[in-house]
């Protein structure tokens, strides 16, 4: 028996593979065509980064329903724990795309680890309470970052938060220097890599959320009370997302930072988290497609607009208070309705009439 | 000995005594009726036995197990399951995947098969659409499976609750005023369908409801509260005729 939001979901997540393949085709193709210009080039990585960051906070906001302001805590880690490992591989692994997959891994996982931390105490709060306390926990997460210090030398990998009591050896090197971020990063990511991971995003996400495991934290998001009395563990379920998007944008981060000459710590403050919460609210929550196309225009729009100068933000503003009356205003919603029914009605006559 | 044993149960709100020294006895398979004026605490007690509160004083024995204070989705495991008054189902996902929540903790597999969609994902899942689908037959929810819990008319929705509840395999279940909001057709066609799930699944019902005909109809045995103490117990006869439990209900001396 096949049922008909089975089907719809189907149709749903078919839809989301297949614009994400077009367009990497399509892009691919314009960029071997050289009609891209190279700002646009660059910017190919860090828009599969931030689609990436979307889609994870997708999972917080619009899947477990737990408003989260602090997601590029995540990415920092990730962001870093990538650079790390890239440059401490650099000597001894030639291969760039090796050096890719171990980095984005360890972002991931470390995320991951971070995620289980910050979830245990974070998750038993609700509402407005785990929006701050996740606000702060992104500026604890600079905050450290900004004062770590990490070198390398023959014997191996050396940290410290006190810049002066870090003693290399012979050939060593600093690859982390607090404030001064990771410089000198040799770019590994590639935009066919991002490519590769917001597939394997979307499949967890989509597997998950049509699962034993994925109705449960959605019945959390819908009734938490009832949930819990039908048996439910509310703290398992609520981490196992928490996690599994943590882990989702940490390796966002490690392909960010993958893509930079150098990254420092302040870029993923209190703004950022705020950006990716953007994307998902405008895309709309729970909406994958959405996630992914409003992180894709948003991360574009000020490149697009960078010859109208002084205007640029204020257009980028402008341009987003209409998406999200065009999303989510009642009246425009109505409007929208109304017309897919005319078109519906056309088309269906239409199809009686042949 | 008992299904469910509640002795001096007894919970107090700061200085408020909502409900004290109370005493139930459920057998299995038993419908048992728990009613009483309005803020009486019937839904308290639901709300001790379901571990949503945690009693102040007392004990909860479910099955020889001393469930007191557990929390609620440990108490479901061990074989509570409820409704609430103001119902509260999944609103956004369809009435199929609803009982399937429910079916949680009877058909499991692991996250990881789901993810990555292991052999094993499609066989569980196909057993829970099978047992999900049944106890929607049951209430003749079956054709709207595919629906938003939500676009239920009120009626249907309240049995999608018990449906859910069913779905975890309660060897007790709580209903709270399941037939709120129903017409007299539907009231009665509740009746015979609580009977009915009592007779094929052996489980034991607590409910509260205000509908006496109701109550008298379908209820073997019934404990009356009033401000938060037990009034009254017995069959129905005796507690329709009891005549500190009409001084409750129509007021007197």
């Amino acid at each position: 028996m096949r049922s008909l939001r089975t089907n719809k979901t189907l149709r749903t997540n078919v839809i989301t593979y297949a614009v994400v393949v077009a367009a990497f085709v399509l892009f691919q193709c314009l960029g071997s065509a050289g009609v891209l210009s190279s700002t646009m080039k660059g910017q190919l990585v860090p828009i599969c980064a931030y689609v990436l960051m979307a889609l994870s906070l997708n999972l917080t906001v619009g899947i477990l329903g737990e408003l989260s302001l602090g997601h590029a805590g995540f990415m920092s880690v990730g962001a870093f724990a990538g650079a790390v490992t890239a440059s401490a591989m650099q000597d001894s692994v030639p291969s760039s795309a090796l050096r890719l997959t171990v980095a984005v891994l360890v972002g991931a996982v470390l995320a991951a680890i971070v995620g289980v931390l910050i979830g245990i105490p974070v998750l038993r709060l609700n509402g407005d309470y785990l929006a701050i306390v996740t606000l702060a926990f992104g500026e604890i997460i600079k905050s450290i970052v900004n004062n770590l210090y990490i070198g390398m030398d023959a014997n191996g990998l050396h940290a410290s938060f006190l810049n002066n009591t870090i003693v290399l050896g012979e050939g060593g090197r600093m690859i982390l220097s607090g404030p001064m971020g990771v410089p000198g990063i040799k770019k590994t990511a590639t935009f066919a890599a991002g490519f590769i991971l917001i597939l394997i995003a979307l499949f967890v996400i989509f597997n998950l959320v049509n699962s034993r495991a994925g109705r449960a934290i959605m019945a959390l998001r819908d009734n938490r009370i009832a949930a819990e009395s039908v048996g439910i563990n509310v703290t398992k379920y609520k981490l196992m997302a928490f996690v599994i998007s943590a882990a989702i944008a940490g390796a966002g981060g490690a392909l960010y930072g993958q893509a930079q000459n150098a990254i420092i710590a302040t870029k993923f403050d209190f703004n950022t988290s705020i950006l990716i919460l953007v994307f998902v609210v405008l895309g709309g929550m729970g909406n994958m497609l959405g996630s992914i196309l409003a992180a894709a225009l948003l991360t574009v729009l000020p490149e697009l607009l960078r010859s109208l100068n002084d205007y640029r933000m204020l257009i980028y503003a402008i341009v987003l208070i209409l998406m999200m009356l065009f999303n989510s205003a009642p009246a425009m919603i109505q409007w929208r309705e109304q017309m897919t029914e005319k078109l519906r009605k056309t088309f269906g006559e239409e199809r009686k009439e042949g | 000995m008992a299904l469910l044993e509640v002795s001096n149960l007894g919970i107090a709100f700061g200085g408020l005594q909502a409900v004290s020294q109370l005493d139930l006895k459920i057998e299995k398979g038993q419908l048992y009726g728990l009613i009483g004026p309005n803020g009486a605490g019937k839904t308290t007690v639901f709300n001790m036995l379901t571990g949503v509160y945690k009693p102040t004083e007392g004990d909860i024995i479910l099955d020889g197990k001393n469930i007191t204070g557990l929390p609620p989705a440990t108490i479901n495991q061990a074989g509570i399951a409820r409704t609430f008054q103001n119902i509260r189902l999944f609103n956004d996902l369809t009435v199929l995947d609803n009982v399937k929540v429910g079916l949680h903790n009877q058909v499991r597999y692991p996250m990881w098969t789901g993810v990555l969609r292991l052999p094993s994902f499609y066989t569980k899942e196909r057993e829970m659409n099978k047992q999900a689908m049944k106890l929607l037959k049951i209430f003749d929810l079956d054709k709207e499976a595919k629906l938003k819990a939500s676009s239920l008319p009120y009626g249907k929705q309240r049995k999608l609750e018990i449906a859910r509840a069913l779905a975890t395999n309660p060897k007790l279940l709580l209903l709270d005023e399941p037939a709120a909001g129903m017409n007299p057709n539907e009231t009665a066609e509740l009746m015979n369908t609580i009977k009915f799930v009592r007779d094929t699944f052996g489980i034991a019902v607590l409910l509260i409801e205000h509908d006496m005909n109701f109550v008298m109809g379908i209820c073997e045995y019934i404990t009356v509260l009033n401000y938060g103490r037990e009034l009254a117990q017995g069959t129905g006869d005796a507690v329709r005729n009891n005549p500190k439990v009409i001084a409750a209900y129509l007021g007197g001396d």
